[in-house]
């Protein structure tokens, strides 16, 4: 009888089952917590249900977690009325339980005892003597620089809690990576265009649409659910998808057509494919009449783009460039060019991201069945508060001036003002980092470790430890969403909808909420009038109560629907005012051109790829968000062997083999800290790697007064963002672009020398 | 009554949510899965064809496992579900030689485990867990001999394959393309 060979496949999810027949018994998590007992079910019946909202990515699925009557948590299932999940979690979710179970969590207070240079060494400490030494910081800062040098980084559902600390304290120096290093460029874009943003959940109603075009953007290895699942209902319908990138992704496989585009040049396509579709009469001439603003200005703009010209750019042929523009022109209105959400790639982001909301708009689809809908949201009333102090300085100052549509705190701005060489009058000197690891979230690396060298005073409260543990002066170990209430989820949508995350266990070891952990600083500095409640379950309490809800109500439902006000849609010939200066969408915008930034989108050539040197190219996994996720043991045990992409005709330049381990160097001399397998496949460009994000971690644990490497994540595969040296800056925005960096493949372990030394 | 498996490999993005899925609701310990991901990718670039399969026991109509298991604890429940019975089980091995799958492996406390297609649940109305969590929902878990069942329709209206056929198992997971 033949065994299948598994040397046919590459078996990318799942351990080898007799493979392992032959390795040492591992131990099982919830092993552990049954001791020798053969497993009993969970059975539905027995189950204890408390509503969660997942924290493992920002996609914020509700769902249910799942403990039994002694308290042990066995799963995390989907809640069927949630319209982020529709009662199906992503792997993400399902295997959520592993960041509560992870024994490298933070699990005590630590109070750095020397050094500030990435080392962990701590002593453990009470949250008493943690508090001392936070309130004390603070104050340091705030005598000698002013509080508006203590900066707040942030990143999920944590962060709200200490953005209210950090205003009512009287700082509003803050920022997300979720911003300038992701979405910022692509909400500009659409703002300049059509007066409103996106957010998150983008509301491309896919779930309508006959023709739906995605740009570098990977849905199915991005687990952003319900636009994954609403994708699905498209390949069911029989319907449209053209996938433009440089690899053979997942939706590439899936898709009607896939165009593998040369890197740095989408814009040019998206300029061809106007042409074709203003050219040949393929636009929505109706809604272009009524709501645009421009279109003869644009019409003679892209005259010059044509397929021809494209093609000459991207290496897509000009037929396949017509082709798509006719299939794309074809489905009009019920079109969707998808805005992508990590949009900070070659520096002129906004304009490419305003040129995918142009294209929409000519194509009628913004605000229409099949496009983009128009969501809303449930408001919820804040608690009642005295006036935040104004600072004299804020992210809006470091940031605006330069970039007019900075909309979000530019981080690495506040990381440019902490530098040693910065000498103007907004120094950031002191840092509040909350669920985000820089090292890794701000590249380039150098530059934010040598800003962190320079601060006086860190303090970092997250639930795992990182690289950015090891340069806090303070780490506050922080409980995990399944033992912790946050903020109610008010997401907008089709449906108004709020959603609840109630803790279904109590926090593990010595953690605290991060609702806790700011209150408490907030009282030591003198806050009171800011915090008029003990625990934070009153204040949703009292703002469910606003919205005719309650918490038992909640806590039975998890999710809770209200009408709409407004209409989905545009109904046919409605009048309707947009948000910018003229009241339609803005084809050519007023704004930039005011600003001095191109009114139309202009094609800039990005370089080539330097000789002897290989486009960097990362994105994620379906089975990980970030590097703070990574270790999560069920995650983990899905993917644990990161490997590098490679075309075999590099792979023959490199004289490397399939699942050999090599280094990279990027073009300023870098090396890697760690090495990698190779995987040699014809799914990438030859001219380009591919990394999946989050790996290359360093960052290690401090345990019973000692440094230990984390235990599963620690020195796997390379870091996508230390290989970053240098970050292509979008003017309009801030935004940066990190898809302009080269690396070079090693075959020889780099680090050799000094290991024998 | 024949339960049977049908995975649409069109849809499936390989995020591998199933083998978590497999692993919380079952217990499955840490280093095994009684699920797992393949990808076949095929061509030259940028003329490529890839899709993924999620793989587990194929619960076959003949089963050489059970044929082969000394003890009897390898054996086959209503609706055709291949189960082991622990305590029965002596780990000797032949089972997994026998699959020509590799869908069993030995549980670290001393005996074989597999796939079972979420029999508890099945007996409670509810999916595998495996189907029930898929976000693309391409996954159909259903009776087979019920003419009306949606894997049914779905296996009579697809085109299909099965995994290894020429072994003569006659496996009940279908792959619709």
């Amino acid at each position: 009888m033949s065994k299948l060979s598994r040397r046919d496949f590459i078996k990318i999810s799942g351990t080898a089952t007799a493979g392992l027949a032959m390795t040492p018994p591992l131990t099982s998590i919830m092993g552990a917590i049954f001791g020798e007992e053969k497993t009993p079910h969970l059975l539905e019946n027995e189950a204890i249900k408390t509503p969660t909202v997942c924290e493992v990515c920002f996609w914020n699925c509700a769902g249910w977690t799942y403990t039994d009557k002694e308290g042990k948590i066995h799963k995390i299932i989907g809640n069927d009325s949630d319209p982020h999940s529709n009662g199906r979690l992503c792997p993400r979710g399902t295997g959520g339980l592993g960041m509560y179970y992870d024994e490298d969590r933070l699990k005590k207070p630590l109070i750095r005892v020397k050094g500030k240079d990435g080392k962990q060494e701590f002593k453990e400490a009470t949250w008493e003597e943690a508090f001392d030494v936070i309130i004390k910081g603070m104050k340091d800062i705030e005598k000698n620089y002013g509080k508006e040098s203590m900066a707040l980084l942030f990143h999920g559902k944590t962060g709200p809690h200490f953005e209210h600390l950090f205003k009512a304290w009287g700082s509003d120096t803050m920022g997300e990576p979720a911003g300038a290093q992701c979405l910022i460029t692509r909400e500009a874009g659409f703002i300049a265009t059509y007066g409103a943003g996106l957010a998150s959940p983008e509301p491309t109603d896919v779930r309508n649409t006959d023709c739906l075009v995605l740009i570098g953007n990977h849905i199915g290895e991005n687990m952003h659910n319900g636009h994954v699942q609403e994708v699905s209902q498209l390949i069911d319908r029989g319907g449209t998808i053209i996938t433009v990138d440089p690899r053979f992704s997942t939706m590439a496989a899936h898709s009607t057509k896939w165009l593998p585009i040369k890197p740095s040049t989408d814009l040019a396509l998206l300029l061809a494919w106007m042409n074709v579709i203003i050219n040949e009469g393929l636009y929505d001439k109706d809604y272009v009449a009524q709501y645009t603003y421009g279109f003869d200005l644009l019409k003679d703009h892209v005259q010059k783009y044509t397929p021809e010209w494209a093609a000459s750019i991207t290496t897509i042929p000009a037929g396949d460039i017509y082709e798509t523009a006719r299939m794309i022109g074809g489905a009009s209105p019920r079109v969707i060019i998808h805005p992508g959400r990590h949009t900070a790639w070659y520096g002129d982001d906004t304009q490419r991201t305003r040129a995918i909301a142009i294209l929409n708009a000519i194509l009628g689809s913004w605000g229409r069945e099949g496009g983009f809908y128009f969501p809303e949201k449930v408001k919820l009333p804040k608690e009642a508060h005295p006036p935040f102090p104004k600072p004299k300085w804020s992210w809006k100052t470091i940031s605006r001036d330069k970039h007019k549509l900075a909309i979000m705190g530019i981080t690495n701005e506040i990381i440019d003002h902490a530098l040693p060489e910065y000498k103007g009058p907004y120094k950031v000197k002191g840092m509040f980092i909350t669920a985000t690891n820089p090292i890794q979230s701000i590249p380039p690396e150098d530059k934010v470790k040598r800003a962190l060298q320079n601060q006086d005073f860190i303090v970092v409260v997250d639930t795992m430890p990182s690289e950015i543990t090891g340069y806090a002066d303070v780490v506050l170990p922080e409980a995990t969403y399944l033992e912790r209430l946050d903020h109610l989820r008010t997401a907008h949508h089709r449906q108004p909808n709020i959603a609840l995350r109630y803790p279904a266990v109590n926090p593990k070891w010595e953690t605290k909420p991060g609702w806790w952990i700011a209150r408490e600083i907030g009282i030591r500095l003198g806050l009171k009038d800011f915090y008029e409640w003990e625990d934070f379950e009153e204040v949703l309490d009292w703002q469910l109560k606003q919205v005719g809800s309650s918490m038992e109500e909640m806590k039975r439902v998890g999710v809770k629907h209200f009408p709409r006000k407004t209409p989905m849609y545009l109904k046919d010939g409605e009048e309707y005012w947009f948000n910018t200066n003229t009241g339609k969408i803005e084809l050519y915008s007023t704004d930039f051109a005011e600003w001095g930034y191109d009114p139309m989108p202009v094609y800039k050539d990005h370089g080539e790829v330097p000789t002897g040197f290989l486009r960097l190219i990362y994105g994620r996994l379906p089975m990980h968000t970030f590097g703070r996720t990574l270790n999560n043991p069920y995650l983990w045990e899905l993917k644990n062997e990161p490997v590098l992409w490679l075309h075999p005709k590099a792979a023959k330049y490199y004289q490397v083999e399939n699942g050999q381990e090599v280094w990279l160097k990027n073009l300023k001399g870098k090396v890697s800290s760690f090495g990698i397998k190779v995987r040699v496949t014809e799914r990438i460009r030859h001219d380009s790697v591919f990394l999946p994000h989050g790996f290359g971690n360093k960052g290690r644990i401090f345990v019973n007064g000692k440094t230990e490497e984390m235990s599963r994540t620690y020195g796997r595969g390379i870091s996508d963002s230390e290989m970053v040296y240098k970050i292509e800056k979008d003017p309009v925005t801030g935004g940066t672009g990190l898809r302009n960096n080269f690396v070079t493949i090693l075959t020889e372990n780099p680090h050799k020398k000094e290991a024998l030394s | 009554m024949r339960y049977a498996m049908a995975i649409e490999v069109n849809k499936c993005v390989g995020c591998g949510d199933c083998v978590v899925a497999c692993q919380t609701e079952n217990n499955v310990p840490m280093g095994y899965s009684r699920d797992w991901i393949i990808e076949i990718a095929r061509g030259e670039y940028p003329n490529l064809f890839m899709h993924f399969e999620s793989q587990r026991c194929n619960h076959c109509d003949d089963t050489p496992c059970v044929r082969t298991c000394p003890t009897g604890a390898s054996h086959v429940i209503e609706g055709g579900i291949v189960k082991v019975t622990h305590d029965e089980c002596i780990g000797c091995g032949a089972c997994i030689e026998a699959c020509p799958y590799d869908a069993r492996y030995f549980h670290p406390d001393g005996y074989v485990d597999k796939c079972t297609f979420c029999d508890h649940r099945v007996a409670d109305g509810l999916e595998p867990a495996c189907v029930s969590v898929c976000p693309t929902t391409c996954m159909h878990f259903g009776d087979l001999d019920d003419p009306d069942s949606d894997i049914s329709k779905l296996i009579k209206t697809r085109e299909h394959y099965t995994l290894l056929p020429e072994a003569g198992t006659a496996p009940q997971i279908y792959y619709l393309k």
